[in-house]
């Protein structure tokens, strides 16, 4: 799962595996990470005025 | 005593009646509960499983759910990348059924393993040339991607959206979530995919095994497309139940056309590329295996032409013809009709890629292995269904789950007559 698990390999199936999932990983982590801490800014900075 | 959490302007049943409805189904789902457990601590060997024939029922209801969950990403990627605004109606209920059907996958394969403690291990030592591996590794970040869909939902409660941080948080999870169910789909496509790429490479069974493009055999992609074709029959028939059980019209009949008018092309697509696959295997994959066509179908008391027939015409070819004229699609009996058939027919395939795969002889000694699964595999695969129906009425009691259930619904102020 990481280059320092004993039985990691840098080969290709290594890199397509692990690269599309943690590809995926940090897409959802960084999109959850921007929504929170938008969400507390706009919390602090509330006017009241966000709709959906 | 709960209607301070019901939407505003919604009707829902008195709480007695609704706590009622969940301890019925609650004690079916605490029977699969239990069968569980006990697979859990006495071992597999609850199961009929053995060296011969090692994929228990809850395999099949394991791509079913799957298959049928499809409409949650097919669903997300016509409304946020493909900019289907009519689609917004549906998709919360979408993506709850999508919810469901995953976390119940995730749930199922717990049980499969035998050991969940461990379960960890596909991810610490991945075997990288496995597609199942790639199965597992989509299937949780896609689960993740459903979660983090399902959240603004939750957070919608009028309770919850009291609380200012989660009123944002909603707000701005709405903002970006066509980069979410942008990766939905790109996670969907391979897991889908590889489900069906399992079977696609399986040289030793003959009834599985097909050519492909590259390392892909055809079966990954018809695994894709069929659950992009009858995920949404799923959603429109969980709809149509909904309705039917809350006695009340959800989501407008133009919405429910446009989804089903999409599902029926995807279907009919799929169903022709179905056929050309099958014939082709039929005449050339399984005469240069030393196979004849006959030899899947006969000697046994179950699995015959008909199951083949089923899948394909009655419930492939005939619902995609349904849904795709105006006429058929538009009359609600038949639409009903061709969604239901949608689904089995999804279902089907997967109990014969699954199922049918294990049972065909393969060497000149085998016979056929008809599988009885025992209770404890019944009870675990109708498990999710009643954790389904308990999530869906939940989400239905105390969320904003279908935008239009207020104008549908809307009673007219009586006026006195002057």
């Amino acid at each position: 799962m990481f280059p320092f698990c004993f039985e990691w390999v840098w080969d290709i199936g290594h890199a397509i595996f692990f690269g599309g999932f943690w590809y995926a990983i940090s897409i959802l982590g960084a999109g959850m990470t921007f929504c929170i801490l938008k969400a507390a800014y706009d919390t602090m900075n509330d006017s009241g005025e966000s709709h959906h | 005593m709960d209607s301070a959490l019901i939407p505003e302007g919604a009707k829902r049943c008195a709480f007695p009646k609704f706590a009622i409805g969940i301890a019925v189904v609650g004690a079916v789902l605490l029977w699969g509960v239990f069968a569980m457990f006990l697979c859990w601590f006495k071992g597999l060997n609850q199961t009929n499983m053995n060296d011969y024939y090692g994929f228990a029922l809850w395999i099949w209801a394991d791509l079913a759910v799957i298959a049928v969950g499809g409409g949650a990403f097919f669903t997300g990627l016509l409304r946020y990348i493909f900019k289907i605004d009519e689609l917004k109606n549906i998709i919360n209920f979408a993506v709850i059924i999508g919810f469901i059907c995953y976390s119940s996958a995730l749930l199922i394969l717990a049980i499969d393993i035998g050991q969940p403690l461990r379960g960890w291990f596909i991810f610490w030592h991945a075997n990288v040339h496995s597609m199942l591996t790639e199965v597992a590794f989509c299937l949780s970040a896609y689960f993740a991607v459903l979660t983090i869909e399902f959240i603004p939902n939750i957070l919608e409660n009028r309770q919850a959206n009291k609380v200012p941080f989660f009123h944002h948080l909603a707000h701005n999870m709405h903002g970006v979530m066509a980069v979410f169910a942008a990766t939905g789909a790109f996670l969907s496509f391979f897991h889908q995919g590889s489900l069906g790429g399992v079977a696609g490479v399986m040289f030793g069974r003959p009834f599985a095994v097909r050519e492909g493009l590259l390392i892909w055999p055809w079966t990954f992609f018809l695994f894709t497309w069929s659950a992009a074709a009858f995920g949404p029959c799923f959603t429109l028939l969980v709809t149509r139940i909904t309705e039917a059980i809350t006695g009340k019209k959800l989501v407008k009949d133009n919405v429910v056309h446009l989804l089903a008018k999409i599902s029926g092309w995807m279907i009919i697509t799929y169903i022709i590329a179905k056929i050309i696959d099958t014939i082709y295997w039929a005449i050339v994959t399984a005469p240069s295996l030393g196979f004849t066509l006959s030899h899947f179908y006969t000697n046994n008391s179950f699995y015959g032409y008909w199951i083949l027939i089923v899948e394909i015409i009655v419930c492939g070819v005939l619902p995609g013809a349904l849904l795709i004229m105006k006429s058929t699609r538009e009359n609600s009996n038949l639409r009903l009709i061709a969604i239901i058939l949608g689904v089995i027919g999804v279902c089907l395939n997967r109990w014969v890629m699954v199922l049918q795969i294990m049972a065909v002889p393969v060497m000149s000694f085998d016979t056929w292995a008809l599988y009885i699964p025992s209770w404890q595999e019944i009870a675990t695969s109708i498990l999710p269904v009643a954790y389904g129906i308990i999530l869906i009425s939940i989400a239905y009691r105390y969320l904003p789950v279908f935008p239009q259930e207020k104008e549908l619904n809307s009673v007219e102020p009586v006026t006195e007559a002057e």
